[in-house]
């Protein structure tokens, strides 16, 4: 028989060895179910975690790396920052359809005018419209005491549906011959969110991606704010003795990760998926939650936890076309990672003890 | 009017139809945190009772090997939960949404080649005659096995809770985890059985959505049902009865939302679509503002995880 | 003569990590007798009873019971066995009522109709009424107690531990139980008594075994033995008593409350009714009170995590109510809440992260918003050094320290802030003796350099010590504070309202 003895104080090893060992038992696991499925674990493993780096068509693949962790990281951060406060905002997907659909209005109620300030004025638009979304759940929990994982998580459905409306609808291409979407933002250049460095698949969501992560770094260690993030979502009647207003913390939070993920919105319809349309929100509100968890919600750990999990993504996609590996295989192994980072955290706090008799 | 060219005892009988599914998840999560537990994987199992339960039931032509497959299907997922939050302490939270992601990715996995299958079909229960009596006949005899069933284990769930040793053990884990471990009690083991039981159940009730309320398989089928559940339990405030209330509220909505798109309302599609989200955040907020009565029910030790330190 | 025992403990030991919770400890009890286990916080009492009754298992020694080998694996064994116990904390379930609290604590419980009534019975019969369909939730802690007690005692026990149960009852209240006890025995049923209030142990024990850091240092007749014999075998040495060295003159009011009133913020607590009190400089108020009547509250109320009108209360005659914790600590009111693990602290922070919790604003530890870390730490190891707190330094998780040195640390941090004011709830709760009396000592002398104090405290020993002034929370209402000098113990029973609830059985009985 195996018991756990807490630990007097947390384990610095298993603080950072938690996520490498995650991965590597994740991808014993994976190799099984591929196995399982009637491939060649090693050769899959091997396209998704080798071919987007070293592969003979890394030249691309590197830049789309860049392109699948710029939303991942910006949404995550946000997310990381409310989790560590106790805040459970697992909306993101919403703020993130929201703040597209939002910013995206306003380039394409302007078009086809010319200006340098256009794009300027969607991004504050699209982080606009994630807050505002944001501010449902947050506002319902301070003033009502509404549970927040279920509205924010209700709203995106409702999202959802106006992300609907508004390709098939209010922003549909005039010019579309009624098919559903809106007109594409690559040809209308003051409003694109264009490559900065072509090939790089750099565009201005990575660079603002790296920007948050420094900043939310600087923001948890040093600032008064971080320790109050982090005093709140470990003893919140401490953090109420500390002096913290627990109301402005959750409006803070929610308006933080709503505003971010709104902004990861923007920058993806602007940019790598060029349009609104009913579909081009591709589930990244919903991964970036197991992105801040692989970043063990510290921020410069979530950068490099996105670009883990767009290699997933990018290389996931390779053993897709090259291997017949469905996309759905991508998913579940996403899924078999966040669980084997949950319970190999366990170590940080409590050590394993044979135990002298049963009992 | 409203109400227009839908007729109300067919709504009715359609409305008990569709809360089977979100009636069964709502109940087994009841349990599951009256022990102290938040699942929030709800979807997740459910999703996979859905697809485990099509295949078993495509495989053997038999639905209700289908519905017993799908409680196992969720069950079995719920296992992962079960062990992960109270043999290695993880974040409730945290886990119950892996449960849901895992599981939204297992099930379109399993379910690639069901798109466009028909399951064997589930039929009424034979009432004879009484099935024809006007207004009774459609509503209290029209329909299959698994509705009575589930009324039935609401009624179970509501006598154990309230009468039984068991549920007195189950409410008072749920209520000082520490007082029932100091008292003998195996905090841990009445834990991960009653998170089994959530499991089964929801597999249950997502096998009911492929199988009869569909009924076919496409993925994401669930839809959110799972989220709906868990609102329920917070609706119903933790009492079996009124997740009863709370699933046909729920059903009634979304049965009437789509009679009215399919008699052309003047109300848009859209927003009819998003309307029983919109009613579960409306009723979140009307029992959680009411602080006192739904605050002192709920079970005190709800989702904090336990370890018996010394 | 080993016939003649009801429970035999043999060679018993018993280790934690890094911890010898007991060793080589032996003792016997005798039917129908009172045995008392006395000892300091952390001498091994708890792991002790716990192995009596099955919740942990020791690593060597035997136990006897009636003569038959007794090695419970769970409590279940050891209630069939006809052991029973009286927690001091975590057994009951406030969202549960009565009877149904009663039947968890039972093997076979009687369907609850039937239950209900021998509930009633039994609490009449040994004088502490209870109803059984109320809920545990909304009872004072005396009744909780009474609950607890009629537990076990629908079992028949012959063995009844119980672990420090005075400390939440009023003086009239632990008579009335010594006298439930004294029946108890008569009729044959063994008790051990735990407990570390020494007075207590010598008007109703038998016999008692003193522990110390895990093992056995004595056995006596508590009734042959002095008060002071009985500590120094408990501490292991002589204790000075503490003493305020210069008293200062009473100076201005620094602290005044008046007509506060505010609802609890807890499921199931103690609402504030109509508090007013003053606290001058050099001053220490002492407020006593059973545990749940509204202590939390209050010192919520003054430490600004509960906000009212600005005028209920007023730091230095300016008003404060509306104001946060933070603002009334820069207006120099300092506080020290009870809950030490995670409410004075955050449990898994540093201590130099808990220095900074209640140091930020006192001691200057931010500049435009940023934290100064290394003025923090250095804020840390000075209350380390000062508040001779046992620690390897710093940066170690609050909750790798025992009770007694993080309490050491919590109250230090609030006493080295140079406060105008100070509000301590329950300042050695769990704490050792000599760490307790260096708290005290340390407060007194904040005191005398002319701070005003207001301690809450569940230990009337320790008011009385210390407070310059007493009054009583009871159900939320304070009483007029009244000077500690002179007060006999009757009338501080009177004070706390005597014995809840408990005339009727009381005169009935009479």
């Amino acid at each position: 028989m195996l018991r756990l003895e807490r630990r007097p104080n947390p384990s610095r090893f298993w603080l950072y060895a938690t996520p490498p060992v995650a991965v590597v038992l994740t991808m014993i696991a994976g190799g099984l179910l591929f196995a399982a499925m009637g491939k060649d674990p090693v050769a899959v493993i091997r396209t998704i975690f080798w071919e987007p780096l070293f592969g003979d068509f890394a030249f691309y693949l590197r830049g789309q790396l860049l392109v699948k962790a710029g939303p991942l990281i910006l949404i995550a951060i946000g997310l990381a920052m409310g989790f560590r406060a106790g805040i459970w905002n697992i909306g993101a997907e919403g703020q993130y359809i929201m703040g597209a659909i939002c910013g995206a209005a306003v380039g394409l109620a302007v078009y086809p005018t010319e200006s340098r300030l256009i794009f300027p004025v969607m991004v504050l638009a699209g982080a606009l419209g994630g807050w505002a979304w944001a501010m449902i759940p947050a506002i319902l929990r301070t003033r009502f005491n509404t549970n927040e994982i279920l509205v924010s998580l209700m709203l995106v459905y409702v999202a959802e549906t106006i992300l609907a409306k508004a390709a098939t609808g209010f922003l549909r291409n005039p010019d579309g011959m009624g098919f559903p979407g809106s007109r594409n933002f690559s040809s209308y250049p003051a409003a694109a969110n264009a490559e900065l460095f072509a090939g790089s698949g750099l565009h201005w969501g990575g660079v603002t991606a790296v920007f948050v992560a420094l900043a939310a770094h600087v923001l948890l260690r040093h600032h008064v704010l971080g320790y109050q993030i982090r005093l709140a979502g470990q003893a919140p009647r401490a953090a109420r003795f500390h002096g913290v207003d627990p109301t402005r913390l959750v409006i803070f939070c929610m308006g933080l990760s709503g505003a971010l993920a709104g902004l990861a919105g923007l920058f993806e319809v602007a940019g790598p998926a060029g349009q609104i349309s009913i579909d081009f929100n591709s589930g990244y509100g919903f991964t970036a939650i197991i992105v801040a968890f692989l970043g063990r919600l510290n921020p410069l750990g979530i950068v490099l936890a996105g670009l883990l999990m767009a290699l997933t993504y990018v290389g996931g996609e390779m053993a897709s076309t090259n291997m017949g590996l469905p996309a759905a295989a991508i998913q579940v192994f996403q899924g078999m990672l966040l669980f084997f980072l949950l319970g190999v955290d366990v170590l940080t706090n409590y050590r394993i003890r044979p135990v002298k008799g049963a009992r | 009017m409203l109400f227009g060219t839908i007729d109300p005892v067919t709504l009715v009988a359609a409305l008990i139809v569709a809360s089977v599914p979100i009636l069964l998840a709502a109940t087994g999560e009841l349990v599951v945190e009256k022990a102290g537990v938040l699942n929030l994987g709800v979807e997740g199992m459910m999703i996979t009772g859905a697809i485990g339960g099509f295949i078993i039931a495509v495989a053997t032509g038999s639905p209700a090997m289908g519905f017993l497959g799908g409680a196992i299907a969720g069950a079995l997922l719920s296992l992962i939960f079960a062990f992960l939050t109270q043999f290695l302490l993880t974040n409730q939270v945290a886990t119950g949404l892996a449960l849901t992601l895992f599981g939204l990715g297992l099930s379109s996995l399993l379910g690639q080649g069901y798109n466009g299958i028909k399951p064997p079909a589930t039929h009424p229960l034979p009432f004879g005659p009484l099935a024809d009596l006007p207004v009774l006949g459609p509503i209290l005899f029209g329909h299959d096995l698994l509705v009575y069933l589930s009324v039935a284990l609401v009624a179970g769930t509501a006598w154990v809770m309230g009468r039984t040793r068991l549920g007195l053990i189950i409410r008072a884990v749920g209520e000082n985890h520490d007082a029932a471990h100091s008292l003998g009690y195996k905090v841990v083991r009445v834990r991960v059985l009653c998170i089994l039981f959530g499991g089964a159940m929801a597999g249950l009730g997502g096998a009911y959505l492929s199988l009869v309320r569909v009924p076919q398989w496409t993925d994401g089928i669930t839809a959110g049902a799972g989220w709906i559940a868990l609102a329920i339990v917070v609706f119903a405030s933790w009492r079996p009865w009124r997740v009863l209330l709370g699933a046909w509220l729920f059903g009634g909505i979304s049965v009437l939302q789509l009679n009215l798109q399919a008699a052309g309302s003047a109300i848009p599609v859209e927003y009819l679509s998003m309307s029983p989200y919109l009613v579960t955040i409306l009723v979140l907020v009307v029992m959680s503002s009411g602080r006192g009565r739904a605050a002192v029910n709920a079970p005190a030790s709800l989702g904090q995880g336990f370890h018996a330190s010394q | 003569m080993t016939g003649g025992d009801l429970l035999r403990v043999e060679g018993v030991g018993k280790t934690y990590p890094g911890v010898r919770a007991n060793e080589d400890v032996s003792l016997t009890i005798a039917p129908g007798e009172i045995h008392a286990l006395l000892g300091e916080n952390g001498a091994g009492k708890s792991t002790l009873v716990k192995i009596i009754y099955g919740l942990v298992r020791p690593d060597e020694g035997r136990m006897l019971l009636n003569g038959q080998p007794y090695a419970p694996a769970a409590p279940r064994e050891a209630r069939a066995r006809g052991v029973a116990m009286v927690f001091q904390h975590f057994s009951l379930f406030e969202a549960l009522s009565v009877a149904e609290n009663v039947a968890l604590g039972m093997e076979d419980a009687p369907p609850m109709r039937e239950l209900a009534a021998r509930i009633r019975v039994v609490s009449e019969e040994y004088g502490l009424p209870l109803d059984p369909s109320r809920r545990v939730g909304d009872l004072s802690a005396g009744e909780r107690q009474r609950v607890e007690i009629v537990r076990c005692l629908l079992q028949n026990p012959r063995l009844l531990i119980m672990d420090e149960p005075t400390s939440v009852l009023t003086p009239q209240e632990v008579k009335i139980l010594f006298a439930t006890l004294r029946k108890l025995a008569a009729e044959g049923t063994s008790i051990l008594y735990i407990s570390h209030k020494l007075e207590e142990i010598r008007a109703l024990c038998d016999r008692a075994t003193v522990l110390r850091r895990g093992r056995v240092v004595a056995e006596c007749d508590p009734r042959e033995c002095s008060a002071a014999q009985l500590a120094e075998m408990m501490v292991g040495q002589a204790l000075s008593p503490t003493r305020r060295t210069v008293k200062a003159e009473r100076g201005r009011i620094v602290l005044g409350v008046s007509d506060l009133s505010v609802p609890s913020p807890f499921a199931f607590g103690t609402a504030l009714k109509d508090i007013r009190f003053t606290v001058a400089r050099g001053e220490i108020l002492g407020v006593a009170g059973v545990a749940g009547n509204g202590q939390d509250e209050l010192l919520m109320a003054l430490s600004g995590e509960i906000v009212t009108e600005p005028d209920r209360v007023r730091i230095d005659s300016r008003p404060a109510g509306d104001l946060g914790p933070d603002k009334r600590r820069a207006m120099g009111l300092v506080a020290a809440p009870e809950d030490r693990y995670g409410h004075a602290a955050a449990p898994d922070m540093t201590l130099t992260e808990n220095a900074f919790l209640t140091g930020m604003v006192r001691r200057g530890l931010v500049s435009r918003g940023f934290v100064r870390w290394r003025a923090a730490r250095e804020f840390a190891r000075q209350i380390i050094a000062d508040y001779d707190v046992r620690t390897p330094g710093p940066d170690v998780a609050a909750r790798a320290l025992s009770g007694g040195n993080l309490q050491k640390f919590l109250i230090g941090r609030e006493l080295e802030q140079a406060p105008d004011v100070i509000v301590i709830n329950q300042p050695t709760w769990g704490v050792d003796a000599a760490a307790a009396a260096a708290i005290r000592q340390a407060i007194l002398n904040r005191a005398a350099e002319g701070a005003g104090v207001v301690v809450i405290s569940q230990d009337l020993d320790e008011l009385l010590e210390i407070s310059d002034r007493f009054a009583v929370l009871n159900e939320g209402r304070l009483t007029r504070p009244r000077t500690t000098e002179g007060l006999t113990m009757e009338e501080i029973g009177l004070m706390m309202g005597g014995a809840h609830g408990m005339e009727v059985a009381h005169h009935a009985q009479a």
